[in-house]
This record gives C-alpha cells, sequence and structure tokens, in this order.
C-alpha cells in the first residue's frame, strides 16, 4: 500500500468508494510501478445479465499535472452520486462499464508532491541510476521513437529504452489489449491547454473511422483548404466523426463557465509525437480515444489555483458525459433516436491557414 | 522550397505574440493572455524567412470580460537563427488604465522596511498571495521578453512559477527586482531556470536589463 501521504489518501478514497457503493464499484490490482508501488483502477458496473462495453479512463500519466487525478476522482464521485437519479446516467450504466485509474504515474505523482512540483516522467533509473524516468506518454508501441521524442533520459520527451519498456505502460498495454474487443472509448486527462486531441500525433493520415466522413458537399471546400496548408489531401482528418463527437464535447464544456477548448489532431494543433497512449489505443482498434488537456492555457500551467478545481472537473464531466452519452447511442440505440450530423464543426487548428510566395 | 508550416506552428506564433504584447503593455497591475486566434496566414519571403499574420483576442487576467483584438505579424528569421523574430502588432480599442494600481503597488514597495523576498510564486497549490499578484504580473512582462528573445517557430515558452524574487535596492525612482524563474517549454517539455534583472517604474514602464538561461539543477 501506497508511500507518500498524498497517494495514501488516494488509495484510503478508492477503498471508501468501494466500501460505500460495493452494488457498483470493485477496485481492481492493475500492476506495479517501477518503485513497485501497486497501481489500481476503479470499475463501475451495473449488476445484470447483459454483457457491456467499457470506457476506459485513466488520469495522472504525467506527474505535474495534479488537475488531472482531480477530474477522476470528481467524475467517480458524480457518476456514484448521480447514477439513481440522472436519466443519462443509468441509461448509460445499462450498457457501458466505466473503469477509471485515477493515478497512473503512481510514482511520478508522489515525487511531484515530495521533491519536485514540476516533474512530468516516471521514476525508473537509467545509466546506472544517474538519470530517471521515462516519459509514459512517450512509451507506448504506437510509431515508437520516431517523432517528438527523445532518446536522452536527462529528457522530459524521453521514450524509454523500448516500446513498453516501462512497467508503468505495460500494465496499461496488457489490460487494454486484453480488453480491447469491448472497449469503446479511450479518455486520457492530461494538463495545461485546453484542447480534446484526437489521433494521431506522429502523421497527419487521417484515424480509421474515415470512412464516416460526413457531408459530400463539405469534403470539396475541405480538399481547398488541404491544398492551401500543403497537408496530403488524402490526410483530411477534419470531418470524421472523432472530431465531430470532439467539437460537440467542446461546446458542452463551453457552455458551463465559458471556457473555450480547441479540437483537433494533435500533429495538426499541438506538435508531433510518438508512442501516446491514445495514439496506441486507436491503433489496435479502440474506435473513440481522445486526449483531454484541461485548464488552463498558460498563465497558471501546471499550478492552477485550487479555487479553479472544482470549476475545471464540472466543465469537463460535461464534455465527458456528452461523449460517453454519444458512445452509448450509437451503440445501443433505442428506437427513434436518429444520430444527425448536426453542425458540421469545421475545426482546423485555426479558422482558415493559407500559404503564399512573395517571388 | 521548404514545406509549409504546420497548423501548430501558427499556434505558436500566437502564443509569442501574445507574450510580446504583454510585455511592451503589460505590467504589475496588467496581464494579458492570448484568449483565441481568429486567423492565420503565412507567408514564405524568398532569402529572408517565414512572416506570420495573425488575428489575436486577448483577454485581461484580472477581468477575464476585458479583451481586445490586435493583430499581429511575426517573422522568424532565415538566416541567424539566433535573432530574435520580429514582432508588430495593432491593439484595437484602449487598454483598461492602471495608474491607480500601479502606484498603490509603487507605494507599497516603496515604503518596506526591507527589500522584498519571496518564494514559489505561485506555491504549489497555484496560490499567490494578493500582495504578491503584482511581483507575479511583472515577472510574467519580463518572461515575455525573454520568450520573444528566444523564440524560434519550434518553442512556445510560458511562465511556469517564480523559484525566488529579490529586491534590488536602488537609489533612485525605479524599482528593480532579480527573478529566478521556471519556463515552460510547450515542445519539448522542459523546465527551464531563467534569471532575470527586471527596472520597473510607474511611468516608463518595464525593462529587463539582464536575462541568462541557467542550467538545470542537478538530478536527485
Amino acid at each position: 500500500m501506497g508511500g507518500g501521504k498524498e497517494m495514501e489518501t488516494i488509495y484510503q478514497w478508492m477503498t471508501e468508494v468501494e466500501e460505500s457503493n460495493s452494488e457498483l464499484v470493485t477496485q481492481h490490482y492493475l500492476g506495479e510501478t517501477s518503485e513497485n508501488q501497486t497501481m489500481y483502477y476503479l470499475q463501475i458496473s451495473q449488476p445484470s445479465n447483459k454483457s457491456k462495453k467499457i470506457i476506459w479512463m485513466d488520469c495522472g500519466i504525467h506527474a505535474r499535472e495534479w488537475i488531472s487525478p482531480a477530474f477522476c476522482q470528481w467524475f467517480v464521485k458524480e457518476i456514484l452520486q448521480n447514477y439513481k437519479s440522472d436519466p443519462q446516467i443509468s441509461r448509460f450504466l445499462q450498457n457501458l462499464d466505466l473503469y477509471i485509474l485515477p493515478v497512473l504515474n503512481v510514482d511520478g505523482y508522489i515525487y511531484s508532491w515530495e521533491k519536485e512540483r514540476l516533474w512530468r516522467k516516471n521514476r525508473s533509473p537509467y545509466m546506472n541510476a544517474t538519470c530517471y524516468g521515462t516519459d509514459l506518454n512517450r512509451n507506448f508501441n504506437s510509431s515508437w521513437g520516431s517523432i517528438g521524442v527523445s532518446y536522452n533520459c536527462s529528457s522530459e520527451i524521453f521514450c524509454g529504452s523500448g516500446p513498453e519498456s516501462e512497467p508503468e505502460t505495460r500494465a496499461v498495454a496488457q489490460f487494454i489489449e486484453r480488453k480491447k474487443e469491448d472497449i469503446l472509448c479511450y479518455l486520457t486527462m492530461h494538463s495545461y491547454g485546453q484542447y480534446i486531441l484526437t489521433p494521431y500525433g506522429s502523421t497527419t493520415e487521417p484515424p480509421s473511422n474515415n470512412e464516416e466522413l460526413v457531408g459530400d458537399e463539405n469534403f470539396g471546400l475541405l480538399k481547398i483548404i488541404a491544398k492551401f496548408t500543403g497537408t496530403n489531401e488524402n490526410a483530411v482528418p477534419i470531418l470524421n466523426l472523432q472530431m465531430q463527437v470532439a467539437e460537440k464535447a467542446a461546446t458542452a464544456l463551453m457552455g458551463k463557465y465559458g471556457t473555450s477548448y480547441q479540437v483537433g489532431a494533435t500533429s495538426l494543433i499541438l506538435y508531433s509525437n510518438s508512442g501516446s497512449s491514445r495514439d496506441w489505443a486507436h491503433m489496435i482498434g479502440i474506435p473513440f480515444s481522445y486526449t483531454f488537456e484541461l485548464r488552463d492555457k498558460g498563465t497558471h500551467g501546471f499550478l492552477l489555483p485550487s479555487d479553479q478545481i472544482e470549476p475545471t472537473c464540472e466543465e469537463t464531466m460535461l464534455a465527458v458525459m456528452t461523449i460517453i452519452d454519444y458512445v452509448d447511442q450509437k451503440y445501443f440505440p433505442s428506437g427513434g433516436v436518429i444520430l444527425t450530423s448536426g453542425s458540421l464543426g469545421l475545426s482546423l487548428c485555426l479558422s482558415v491557414v493559407f500559404t503564399w510566395t512573395v517571388f | 522550397m521548404e514545406p509549409p508550416p504546420p497548423c501548430s506552428a501558427a499556434g505558436r506564433a500566437a502564443a509569442l505574440a501574445a507574450a510580446c504584447i504583454n510585455y511592451r503593455r503589460g505590467g504589475p497591475s496588467r496581464g494579458l493572455e492570448l484568449r483565441a486566434v481568429t486567423a492565420a496566414a503565412t507567408q514564405d519571403i524568398d532569402n529572408v524567412g517565414r512572416k506570420y499574420h495573425l488575428k489575436l483576442v486577448l483577454e485581461d487576467i484580472l477581468e477575464k470580460d476585458n479583451v481586445v483584438n490586435c493583430t499581429a505579424e511575426i517573422l522568424y528569421h532565415l538566416g541567424n537563427k539566433n535573432a530574435a523574430p520580429d514582432v508588430d502588432f495593432t491593439i484595437e480599442g484602449e487598454l483598461k488604465n492602471t495608474d491607480e494600481q500601479d502606484n498603490i503597488f509603487y507605494n507599497q514597495i516603496k515604503s518596506l522596511k526591507k527589500e522584498l523576498v519571496a518564494q514559489n510564486i505561485p506555491d504549489s497549490h497555484g496560490n499567490v498571495p494578493p500582495e504578491m499578484e503584482p511581483i507575479r504580473l511583472l515577472a510574467r512582462v519580463a518572461a515575455g521578453y525573454v520568450a520573444w528573445q528566444n523564440s524560434t517557430e519550434n518553442t512556445r515558452y510560458e511562465l511556469a512559477q517564480i523559484k525566488d524574487v529579490r529586491q534590488v535596492k536602488r537609489s533612485d525612482d525605479y524599482l528593480e527586482f532579480d527573478y529566478m524563474v521556471l519556463l515552460h517549454e510547450f515542445v519539448s517539455q522542459e523546465i527551464i531556470p531563467w534569471q532575470m534583472r527586471v527596472l520597473w517604474h510607474p511611468q516608463h514602464g518595464v525593462k529587463v536589463t539582464q536575462n541568462s538561461r541557467q542550467p538545470k539543477p542537478a538530478e536527485y
């Protein structure tokens, strides 16, 4: 059981949640960290004869992003508080099980509380223990080591000695791999920046649910924009279902306090990277895979003030519920539910980006 | 012909524009933050570099409902990678006058019996004591200058934390602070210690008289 007072508090909370909601919640062992701390996840599952599909959410893959584990805890609390009274929640709990990993990078999280607030990576030793830590979100087996990484342990984006070299990565990957047939949605919570990111980080190729492109008349417009930006004409990841759902989620989030999130593929709106958990989840077939980068946009960055924790969690809840609700309606439609394409949400990273050359 | 820039580069250029505008127009009572980018275009200029044309919306950190529209042009130079990018901007409309708050802060510091010394602003939980808010905003202005001087198309700097700030005794009217800050670079995700010497006067604005990148502390 946990070292580090903060982690102890979280482990205690997980046990209490299981005890006071035993009809719904079970705590499970996921694996061990490089410092032999235990990783636990919570499963929220309504007893039923039906076979269910799975929504996975992990928090705290990067140690310093404290708002992230706070959100996972908030999410669990909200579901358990409202599942009997909230029709949206009770509907999807008939069909979906929720798996929540509140702190993925336990060692790093403890280290950020006890030693170095802005630590990011895990704590595995390299180079005869003269250098520590792999960026767990560069360590998954998705174009591992190809772009947006460092092979140097002293870097914050060190990708490790090989794909899944880290026990934390293996613990998550092995579990998800085993359950992948049933996982409809992979969510991973980070901060900061206020983004909802879709695959991919390492290429501008559109993810596999490209066949769900919507609206031919709109595709024409996109081809023009693609020409102007010089991106591969086929790599037009803009109008696909993942993006649309993310746009809907961002709109719901904004409705609460006016907080604006940008939506798009990582490689287009942020930077190129490889080995991310979100890309890997999508590559192995999980249809809806998102990274959330929570508040703020840089004024406080990782050091988000405590008075912003609750509003951040409340607004993010709306976004996550939008996604889960969509997935529930899509895979478990009840009669009479028609999914319209809705607003196009043409969300190139900025409204229009075009280039010209001066001769 | 170089390949066109990724979309993400325009976001970094916008962040740089905001940092510059904050450097030029910010102060201990005013912090400007990028709220949105409404338009962006890039222009490759042969043998010179790449120019970004941006339309931005900035908001006042202390009063989020105060927004201003700006246009900015950023030229990243081709040849000399050590040259800071050229930044030009126009702000539409007026920024709120901060003379009163500036003078309050100025007099507060002037009347201190001992030179101000502080650490960890914000603290680990993001908290800033109210009397330290102007110190933090001043650091943010200065960090905007450092970001400008050190930015390329592939970097984006944010002020992560003030580790240490010490007031420097002066015989004239200016206030002077020596800051040790941590900058967060978005693309590499590095936390970079940086030292800045900052002069300020209510009528004469902010000047960074000296700054230097510091080595990362030894692993522990």
